[in-house]
């Protein structure tokens, strides 16, 4: 099942990422991420069929808390860290794709 | 030539509302509608912080419980949570936890009623119902730069429980009577206020056309429907929508799996349906389960104790209406439409005067024209269940008219602006301040009766002659002599004194 | 006594009983990371004032009879990986370069409980990223012992920060071997708790299902002692157990009769450095002298745990990592073209290759069409190799094997080879896939005179045996006695 990894295939999952790469860093990241994932095709030796996925190490369940109000924080904590802000707001740049 | 009838529409909603817990669905924030202030209502974990961890809000859980219990739903031993990925400004976190494969209901129904000439009844089948935090508001900034967005991040973490109903819906107006009967049983149940205005209930429209042809039928492409901001809003935009898309399949042929799915907002201004911008590429949501969240086991037990504790549901209560108070489909359909608190308040009236008809006249006119008119609630009606209930009973004894009933009625609505609302003595106090008792009792009658007999001789020597109706003078002149007698028993006491003549 | 050659126990004695204040201590402290750091380059923030006053504050508490927290006046190190409310919290990351945490993390909020003085925060790999802290985006972290040589990773400045003697007490966190192999690089004592006995509540996500945060010390006491203090049930964490925290340095002391040790043959295969091989057998004879019966285990899937890990752990990642996208925090880009672009371009220059290739790995794992064969399919190697330990720990009670494959490697060794760099990671990564619990103590020394670290693995929730057991050793040798010679920075 190794999927032969293309420049193309790199591209797409670096913009699911969000994520800006050079021509040289794409070279570059085809090839190590071809080599780690003809590495992890090890995986397919082991017959999983009858085996559970174990997602948390740690089997808890119905962990909840109570409706009960904490303080939130002050605006300007919430805004401190933010890139752009107008003092209310976070500010970006323009969205453009329809509306919420 | 008009093609109505060789196309049928297919609906299915999208239904989002907001939970009424007061804190959000995984931090201890206030979880209240708070557009004047943006980014107070925040912290680290709906700001999605580094480091910052979810907890699950228990009362969420179990109001979804509630939800998919009066949904008819499917509950599963296991749900669990997982996080749907992509970016967006008002997504801190860059996804959002919801719930894919394993959501805590699904297959289910909610009947409704389309009132109409000819009512009818349809089951709208739900496909599931599940749980998910809201996003923030993002805004466009009006101040005239136009490159920018702003963000506000209140909502962020909001509860939200989606519901998705099968493609039963085909017609505009059972769109609007699911909305509606989906509101009835929300607000009934408390889960939510419903509230398209204020964002608590959100609805998008999946809409295509099964067109009937030669060789059998075909379906046209599926468009999603965004941005329906009313339940009439909804009616019209699948009213549009419908005639659209017969339109574009006249003229391109297009069917489903053709074209890919098309997202288009309805401009409420206009009255039609646009083409948005397409998105960037078809989203990946790259599901997986959240490694900061546990999954939650539904015993037995829980599930039962939780649909042991659900109230009557607004459907059940009309036919209840209809079955034990004898009460019309649409006088039980109206009471019940205005809330459980108002439905309660009839039960209360009837109870204190026994009669379920006379009830529903006085909630369905009298009551509801006074709340509209002063813009009450039932909640802080001036007249209390009992008080109503006792002048009732009054009017059902016979002790005064129903006229007469409309009088006490308005003095009680006066005494009970002030700060105390007016008690049950209150019935009687003004009956009497005003003398609207009737005078039924024969001895009181009597001397009345004689004088009228007396002066209206004439009209004596007609009635007797075979002039009935001329009988209604001498009640009337009786009636103004009484302020109040029964005029049946007025009539029947004339009557028999003129036979005996 | 010299404070800097104190263990964390002296130390604490020492400021309870008034034979040094807190703040003489700390100032020690302060001192030797203003010798050495220059070279050593443990630190990326240290709080010269915030330290003295907590120490200061500790003075006070004692001079007027107040009661004094388990770890009063102990200065401690912080891998910057920890939400600190006054202290920046980079995370190794050009991304977080100037983020403020608004809040504290659980355990900063246990040690100011308990009275700890908090000195600054710790150099790491990019967002725990790494085995060598060479993927710090400010600096490289020098191993005391050898300066050409990485103290490896990702809590590189945390484990070099104790080596160094520039603080006695110091955490780390460990997400595929994080603690225990710099631990075992600088050759000081790290450990792992069991998945859910401490709470992640503001330590900076980087694999969820695998994180944990543990203490560094330069004795089992010192290590007994931190940990007391950071675990215990948090509902502020839903992945955190409720269950009590036994009373650690208590016990420490009391030897386990009856020990019953497990070699696993799977652990001693090709690769193994053999001078670390004989470093763990010569620990098997020790504990044999004590008493213990050595028992070979089998962990059949223990080669499937490099590959497992890393799909989860990338995954995990990319998407704990979406979060960094210059809209609320952290880094924004000053040049782009629209939404997209400003994501894309922020996030390109804020984090670090081996980031962004976890990034990509991981959401190449999860996207559609790919989500069985990676993601799903290493969650079920990943139950197997659970399954493995739980059979191994039905006969033996602990589990010795190696930390590392070799001692610490040189700096830029294995930079241009990740792949390399990520195999490393064998012997480490099977306890954080199964959630296990796991010690590293120093356990010898190269020919070179490079720390050799052994290794304690346990089932979940056994710290206390794991502690004792580490303590039985470490009574019998005399490697964490051993300091590095630092040259004085010039």
């Amino acid at each position: 099942m190794t999927a032969r990894l293309t420049r193309d295939d790199v591209a797409k999952v670096a913009l699911l990422g969000r994520l800006k790469l050079s021509a040289d860093e794409l070279e570059r990241m085809t090839s190590q991420l071809a080599r780690v994932l003809e590495y992890v095709d090890i995986l397919n030796e082991v017959d999983t069929e009858p085996v559970e996925p174990l997602a948390h190490p740690v089997e808890l369940a119905n962990v909840f808390r109570d409706d009960v109000e904490q303080a939130c924080l002050q605006r300007e904590d919430a805004l401190a860290n933010a890139p752009k802000t107008d003092g209310r707001f976070f500010v970006v740049p323009a969205i453009l794709d329809g509306n919420n | 030539m008009t093609y109505t009838t060789i196309y049928s529409t297919v609906v299915g909603l999208e239904v989002h509302v907001q939970l009424l817990t007061r804190t959000k669905l995984f931090c201890g924030c206030v979880n209240r509608f708070n557009p004047t202030q943006p980014n107070v209502q925040t912290c680290p974990v709906c700001l999605g912080l580094p480091g910052s961890l979810p907890v699950m809000n228990r009362h969420a859980f179990e109001l979804a419980l509630k939800t998919g219990l009066a949904l008819n739903c499917k509950i599963p031993k296991l749900t669990k949570w997982d996080r749907k990925q992509y970016y967006y400004p008002d997504l801190p976190k860059g996804y959002q936890i919801s719930q894919y494969d394993l959501p805590f209901s699904s297959e289910g129904w909610l009947d409704i009623v389309i009132e109409g000439q000819a009512s009818r009844t349809r089951r709208i089948g739900i496909i599931r119902a599940h749980l998910e935090e809201d996003a923030g508001k993002n805004f466009h900034d009006e101040s005239g730069r136009g490159g920018e967005s702003l963000v506000d991040l209140n909502r962020a973490g909001t509860p939200l429980l989606e519901i998705v109903t099968k493609p039963d819906i085909n017609t505009p107006a059972e769109a609007h009577a699911f909305l509606d009967e989906l509101k009835l049983l929300l607000t009934y149940l408390e889960v939510s206020d419903c509230n398209m205005q204020e964002g608590s209930l959100r609805c998008d429209a999946n809409v295509n056309l099964h067109i009937a042809v030669n060789s059998g039928t075909v379906a046209t492409p599926i468009v999603e429907i965004k941005n329906l901001n009313s339940f009439r809003g909804v009616e019209q935009a699948i009213e549009y929508e419908s005639r659209r898309q017969f339109d574009v399949w006249k003229e391109t042929g297009k069917k489903l799996g053709e074209v890919s799915k098309e997202t288009r907002g309805w401009d409420a201004e206009r009255g039609v349906t646009f083409g948005q911008r397409g998105k960037e590429e078809a989203s990946d949501y790259r599901y997986f389960p959240d490694p900061d969240l546990v999954p939650v086991t539904i015993e037995d037990s829980w599930r039962e104790q939780i649909r042991a504790g659900l109230i009557e549901f607004p459907a059940a209560k009309r036919q209840r209406f209809e079955t034990a108070h004898h009460l019309s489909h649409y006088d039980a359909s109206v009471i019940v439409a205005q809330g459980r608190s108002f439905a309660d308040y009839f039960e209360r009236v009837v109870a204190a005067c026994g009669d379920a008809k006379q009830a529903a006249n006085w909630l369905t006119q009298d009551v509801l024209r006074e709340m509209k008119e002063r813009q009450l609630a039932i909640e802080t009606f001036p007249i209390s269940a009992d008080v109503l209930g006792a002048l009732l009973q009054r009017i059902v004894a016979r002790k005064v008219t129903v006229n007469s009933g409309r009088i006490v009625f308005a003095a009680l609505m006066e005494r009970s602006t002030g700060s105390q609302p007016a008690g049950v003595e209150a019935v009687d106090a003004i009956i009497g301040e005003k003398g609207l008792a009737i005078t039924s009792g024969a001895d009181e009658l009597a001397p009345i009766i004689d004088a009228v007999l007396a002066a209206n001789a004439k009209i004596v020597a007609d009635v007797k002659g075979g002039k009935q109706q001329a009988i209604g003078a001498l009640i009337g002149q009786v009636m103004k002599q009484t302020k109040g007698a029964d005029p049946q028993v007025v009539r029947e006491i004339l009557q028999n004194r003129i036979a005996a003549l | 006594m010299s404070i800097l050659e104190a263990t964390a126990s002296q130390l604490l004695d020492a400021i309870a009983s008034g034979t040094s204040s807190a703040v003489e201590v700390t100032t020690a402290f302060l001192n030797q990371i203003e010798r050495h750091d220059s070279t050593i380059g443990a630190f990326l923030h240290v709080d010269r004032v915030g330290a003295l006053k907590q120490a200061a504050f500790v003075d006070e508490k004692r001079r007027t009879g107040k009661p004094l927290g388990k770890l009063a006046g102990l200065p401690i190190a912080i891998k910057d990986v920890v939400c600190t409310r006054e202290l920046p919290t980079t995370c190794g990351s050009r991304i977080l370069e100037k983020f403020l945490p608004p809040y504290d993390a659980e355990i900063i909020r246990r040690l100011r409980d308990a009275d700890a003085v908090i000195l600054g925060k710790t150099n790491m790999d990019e967002f725990a990223m790494g085995s060598s802290t060479e993927n710090s985006a400010f600096q490289v972290t020098r191993n005391p012992w050898d300066p050409s040589r990485t103290p490896g990773g990702s809590s590189g400045g945390s484990a070099a920060a104790v080596a160094a003697g520039m603080a006695p007490l110091a955490i780390g966190s460990d997400t595929g071997g994080s603690i225990r192999q710099p631990a075992a690089f600088c050759g000081v004592v790290g450990m792992k708790p069991t998945y859910g006995r401490v709470s992640r509540y503001g330590l900076v996500a980087f694999a969820s299902s695998l994180d944990q945060l543990g203490p560094f010390a330069s004795d089992v006491a010192g290590a007994a002692s931190l940990l007391e203090v950071m675990a215990g049930h948090d509902p502020r964490d839903s992945t955190s157990v409720d269950r009590p925290v036994p009373e650690y340095s208590r016990t420490l002391e009391q030897p386990l009769s009856g020990l019953r040790i497990g070699l696993a043959g799977e652990h001693f295969a090709e690769g193994l450095d053999p001078e670390v091989a004989s470093a763990v057998r010569a620990a098997a004879d020790v504990y044999r002298s004590l008493g213990a019966t050595i028992v070979d285990v089998t962990l059949p899937h223990s080669k499937y745990g490099v590959a497992a890990y890393y799909l989860i752990a990338p995954s995990e990642a990319a998407s704990n990592l979406a979060r960094y996208d210059g809209v609320h925090y952290g880094h924004r880009a000053a040049k782009f073209d629209g939404l997209i672009d400003m994501y894309a371009t922020s996030r390109g220059e804020g984090f670090g290759p081996e980031v962004k290739r976890r990034i990509m790995l991981g959401n190449y794992a999860l996207s559609a069409g790919y989500y069985d064969a990676y993601y799903l399919k290493a969650l079920k190697v990943r139950r197997l190799i659970r399954n493995d330990f739980d059979r191994a720990f039905e006969a033996c009670d602990v589990l010795l094997s190696p930390v590392t494959p070799t001692p610490a490697f040189k700096v830029g060794e294995l930079v241009d080879d990740p792949l390399a760099m990520y195999l490393s990671d064998i012997y480490t990564l099977g306890a954080n896939l199964a959630g296990l619990p796991g010690i590293s103590l120093p356990g010898g020394f190269s020919k070179s005179g490079l720390p050799i670290g052994i290794q304690l693995l346990g089932p979940p929730f056994a710290e206390e045996t794991l502690l004792r057991a580490a303590r039985m050793f470490e009574r019998e040798t005399p490697w964490h006695t051993k300091r590095p010679t630092l040259q004085v920075a010039s």
